[in-house]
């Protein structure tokens, strides 16, 4: 494995999460828009695998941090990491969440691969990165984590939604690039 | 690409970045170890009249970035008036907006350049551990030239799909996207590697 391939796939998943906030016209099932690129950062994990989803995901929220407007509307800058800015637990939380999410997928290769990334993508992309998100919240808004944990329960379902498709859409890639898809290789 | 910094020029455009993001950093801090409200209205204003001084159109923009905080600032006010009292939810609110507001005036005011040498200052030291931080650089340079691209790609697959269905595309155009990507980014590391590669001696 060339240092080349590495960075070049690293640097591409990076681009397509950004990519994925980007283009309007792609909503998933029942209206949820794709656009909250939670998506990406699952298929990060369960494509890449643990080392290189995670850094994918970490050069994301960097160059979000550093300025680039990345996230889905346009948004970025350091006004989004301000320990007030009540979203920063979801931006701290996607490496860690996509590297849980390839960590995952790589130690359930006795599954075939829709259910594996599907688990992955529910326990990594959904439980880690919720717990880090409600965290954030309730430090922003000074509330407890259960009053934090019931702001955000409305985002469950969609999100739900998300780790079947990247369950799917990661199977669907196995059976087109299986080298690519580090996670199974 | 578009960056966030604003293309109205200001004094603090010449400031060092490392200063400021240090500056940032003490100013948050400050502005939640002082939970007064006479202090947090001074700190809001404060913010408020340095986004004015460079003209409206700045004013504006900054505002505009704000924005979408208002359902938050909304939800601790309606929140604190049923429970501890609106004097405390208006102090929490102020703080985040105007921490929100001082961070988001940095990036206004730092080009992605100068935020970029920031970062590789504070990596060298770790080069020595094995950070490769030439494949850091170009990785980021990467995502800076492949997003648009990716973009471009992504919306010809999505109207390639409504030329062939009444329905929008839905996430089944994301299989073939994904594709895209990892077919450009295999292509792109034979490039690289046709080019004499990145510093094979260091893993990342």
């Amino acid at each position: 494995m060339s240092t080349e391939r590495n960075v070049a796939q690293i640097a591409l998943f990076t681009a397509l999460i950004a990519a994925l906030g980007l283009i309007p016209q792609l909503t998933l099932a029942f209206g949820v828009p794709v656009t909250a690129q939670s998506l990406g950062i699952m298929l990060c994990g369960t494509v890449l695998g643990a080392r290189r989803g995670g850094l994918a995901a970490l050069l994301f929220v960097a160059l979000v941090a550093l300025g680039l407007p990345l996230l889905s509307g346009g948004r970025g800058g350091l006004g989004l990491f301000s320990p007030s800015s009540p979203t920063v637990g979801f931006l701290v939380g996607f490496p860690v969440s996509a590297f849980c999410t390839g960590l995952i997928t790589e130690r359930l290769r006795r599954l075939p691969t829709a259910p594996a990334a599907g688990i992955a993508a529910v326990i990594g992309g959904i439980c880690v990165l919720y717990a880090f998100g409600i965290v954030g919240m309730s430090v922003a808004l000074e509330r407890s984590l259960g009053e934090a944990a019931l702001l955000v329960t409305a985002f469950i379902p969609g999100d739900m939604i998300k780790a079947v498709l990247a369950g799917l859409i990661t199977a669907a890639l196995y059976r087109a690039r299986p080298d690519s898809v580090w996670s199974r290789a | 690409m578009i960056s966030l910094t604003s293309p109205v020029r200001t004094r603090a455009h010449g400031w060092p970045a490392g200063a400021k993001l240090l500056g940032l950093c003490v100013a948050s801090v400050v502005l939640f170890a002082a939970p007064y409200l006479a202090f947090q209205i001074a700190a809001a204003l404060a913010v408020w009249v340095a986004y004015a001084l460079p003209g409206w159109l700045f004013f504006w923009y900054g505002v505009r970035r704000i924005w979408p905080l208002w359902p938050f600032v909304v939800l601790l006010l309606i929140w604190h008036l049923f429970t501890a009292g609106v004097g405390e939810g208006a102090v929490i609110a102020l703080r985040m907006v105007t921490a929100v507001a001082l961070a988001n005036l940095v990036t206004m005011t730092t080009s992605l350049e100068a935020m970029m040498a920031v970062i590789n200052r504070r990596l060298r030291p770790f080069a020595r551990l094995g950070v490769n931080l030439r494949a850091i650089e170009l990785a980021a340079a990467m995502v800076i030239r492949f997003t648009p691209v990716l973009a471009d790609k992504g919306t010809a697959l999505s109207l390639a799909w409504r030329a062939r269905s009444r329905r929008r595309a839905g996430w089944r155009v994301i299989v073939p996207f994904m594709v895209l990507a990892l077919d450009d980014a295999d292509h792109v590391a034979e490039a690289l590697r046709a080019r004499g590669g990145i510093g094979l001696d260091n893993k990342i």
